[in-house]
């Protein structure tokens, strides 16, 4: 195995050991990144210089002891967390120039713990997207079948970890995006509660359902991160006063006794069969190790998305309104005055998901049509939280299929946004009720692609979660493969 | 569940007029071109004929969710802290003049 292929925990005990050396595994990585993101296309800036230094750093810091879980492990992050002094694109057009003045809090508190920082990663514009698709600077390929998208929005951050071009990433999750391109990707992506991880400095895309997450190669891993980015934040009021505990002590730990709920209304017409069979099997095996497994029902399920599709592009279309061509981003030099100015900007500035998501957000808060959209939904919203609620009642956890299919084509629901949209069908529910969720390898299709299932939990209670996904992790019999690109 | 999604009720009457996506992108600060507002109008339409669904659930009575999580007020304390400063805060600035933004004229 080539060190870029171990996880955080692997080489955590290699550098502890002097087996090995920052400097080591971060230029495995970038050759890696050398070898494989012409035909990828995982980044869109590489942080290379930066890199070695924070890597020489973490040597020094190991050397005399000092090193924790993430000194010196190289972190790719998604292009949405401003970096100080490296450019933060969002994927589009109009932040192609811009230079974060600050880092976000995620981004300080890996740098606090040690983390390399190798490069920012594509995603579709603005994180509207459910492929990779819509970023300005081109698409990002499945590792697994480059022909096949790898999900979205957080594509590049799914593909760099699957792709071994990095050891683990960050993500963000509107409505999915860091759970189906891990799903779809082969990879561990989970998404925290709303509220335990700071968005400070994270691009506001649907403020009251953005939460970042990490994508990592197991769950032990992904505990690591997770304990290195949760925590209440000054800078951030939506971010929770509570107490953080140790992740990793959840890993490995029995799931004897649970009780698990297998929502019905996940289970319908229309999933791929190869998903089907493979999240069935998970259920067999979560079943053995002690788990009761029982049908419930989620009443509101089949509103999620018309519930989404309605507040996301809403809260959407209040934040990009920032994006004016006046403090920062691309402007329109054609511009007569300053509404001439402001509308050229901003039309050669977005793509066309963006631009019509902000129609719909529009549309729906205009006067008029708010109690239509914005307020009905937000009603359906708050009946398919106690949906949850009554759930987590009888529930440890639930589990569901990631994705409703595997891995699709490059270009088959570009002129479809609907179709796009219901994508997401079973992710999108835990961002509106805020709880965390998580997505795991189950298998693989004839074809060679993987396959997900979600795990969900109660408000703030990653630490099951993360012992429910590690349980089926260790236990499953499950065949492992690497990305074959 | 995808089946019941995908299934759009017959409705002859438009959500959305090409006048309204005119009125909408004026509103969004958009211009849009002729093409783009057929397309526009076509697809706002099956996406706001899709959100139909929505009045299948009764919600009498029902408060609208604003956020996930019990939220409440963030009060600090008012002492003043450092800021990015001047330079930083106009480094991104399309045009710049002194210690301000520029833009264009605005009024005539």
């Amino acid at each position: 195995m080539e060190l870029n292929q171990l996880t955080i925990h692997e080489l955590q005990k290699k550098l502890k050991n002097s087996e090995t050396t920052s400097v080591e595994i971060t230029e495995a990585v970038f050759k890696r990144i050398e070898a494989v993101d012409d035909k990828i296309h995982s980044f869109v800036t590489l942080m290379k210089d930066e890199a070695f230094e924070e890597a020489r750093e973490a040597d020094k810091e190991i050397q005399r002891g000092n090193g924790g879980p993430l000194t010196g492990i190289p972190i790719a992050l998604k292009d949405i967390m401003c970096t100080k002094g490296t450019r933060t694109t969002c994927g589009s057009h109009i932040l192609e120039n811009f230079i974060p003045p600050y880092d976000s809090t995620v981004v300080k508190r890996l740098r606090d713990a040690g983390a390399v920082f190798i490069g920012k990663t594509n995603m579709d514009e603005f994180a509207m997207g459910s492929s990779t698709e819509t970023s300005y600077f081109g698409v990002t390929k499945n590792p697994w079948d480059l022909e096949k998208i790898p999900g979205g929005s957080s594509g590049g951050s799914a593909a760099a970890v699957a792709a071994d071009q990095c050891i683990a990433s960050l993500g963000s999750d509107t409505g999915g995006s860091i759970r189906q391109p891990a799903a779809l990707c082969g990879i561990v992506g989970m998404k925290p509660t709303y509220g335990r991880v700071s968005r400070f400095g994270l691009v506001a895309f649907a403020s009251s359902l953005d939460q970042i997450g990490p994508f990592t190669k197991d769950v032990e891993d992904c505990a690591i991160m997770l304990n290195a980015i949760a925590g209440y934040d000054p800078n951030d009021s939506t971010s929770v006063h509570a107490d953080i505990p140790d992740y990793t002590e959840y890993v490995s730990k029995s799931i004897e006794g649970w009780t698990v709920g297998i929502p019905k209304e996940y289970f319908i017409e229309g999933i791929d069969p190869e998903v089907l069979s493979a999240v069935e099997a998970a259920i067999k095996e979560v079943e053995h190790m002690g788990a009761q497994c029982k049908e419930i029902s989620l009443p509101h399920s089949e509103y999620c998305v018309a519930i989404y599709y309605v507040i996301a592009p809403s809260e959407a279309s209040s934040n990009l309104a920032r994006y004016d061509g006046v403090r920062y981003g691309f402007r329109s030099d054609a511009g007569r005055d300053l509404m001439d100015m402001y509308k050229m900007s901003r039309s050669a500035g977005f793509g066309d998901e963006v631009k019509r998501r902000i129609m719909i957000g529009t549309h729906a808060l205009s006067s008029g049509y708010y109690d239509a959209y914005y307020k009905k939904a937000s009603q359906v919203r708050t009946l398919l939280r106690k949906d949850f609620d009554e759930a987590f009642r009888t529930c440890d956890a639930i589990l569901t299929p990631s994705t409703p299919t595997p891995a699709f084509n490059i270009g088959e629901k570009m002129d479809d946004p609907l179709q796009m949209y219901l994508c997401d069908v079973f992710t999108i529910s835990c961002n509106l009720a805020g709880i965390p969720g998580i997505s795991v390898p189950c298998g693989y299709t004839e074809a060679g692609l993987p396959i997900g299932v979600q795990f969900l939990t109660g408000h703030f209670e990653e630490g099951k979660l993360i012992q429910i996904a590690s349980a089926y992790e260790k236990n499953a019999t499950l065949e492992r493969r690497r990305a074959t690109i | 569940m995808i089946a019941e999604c995908l299934y759009i009720e017959e409705d002859t009457v438009l959500k959305i007029t090409k006048e309204e996506v005119e009125h909408v992108a004026h509103l969004a600060r958009l211009n849009l071109r002729e093409d783009e507002k057929e397309k526009f109008t076509s697809q706002l339409n099956d996406i706001l004929l899709y959100m139909e669904i929505l009045n299948k659930v009764d919600t009498t009575g029902v408060e609208p969710m604003t956020h996930a999580i019990t939220l409440h007020n963030a009060f600090r304390e008012d002492v003043t802290k450092e800021s990015i400063g001047r330079d930083l805060a106009l480094g991104n600035a399309p045009d710049e003049m002194g210690d301000c933004f520029r833009v264009p004229k605005i009024i005539e």
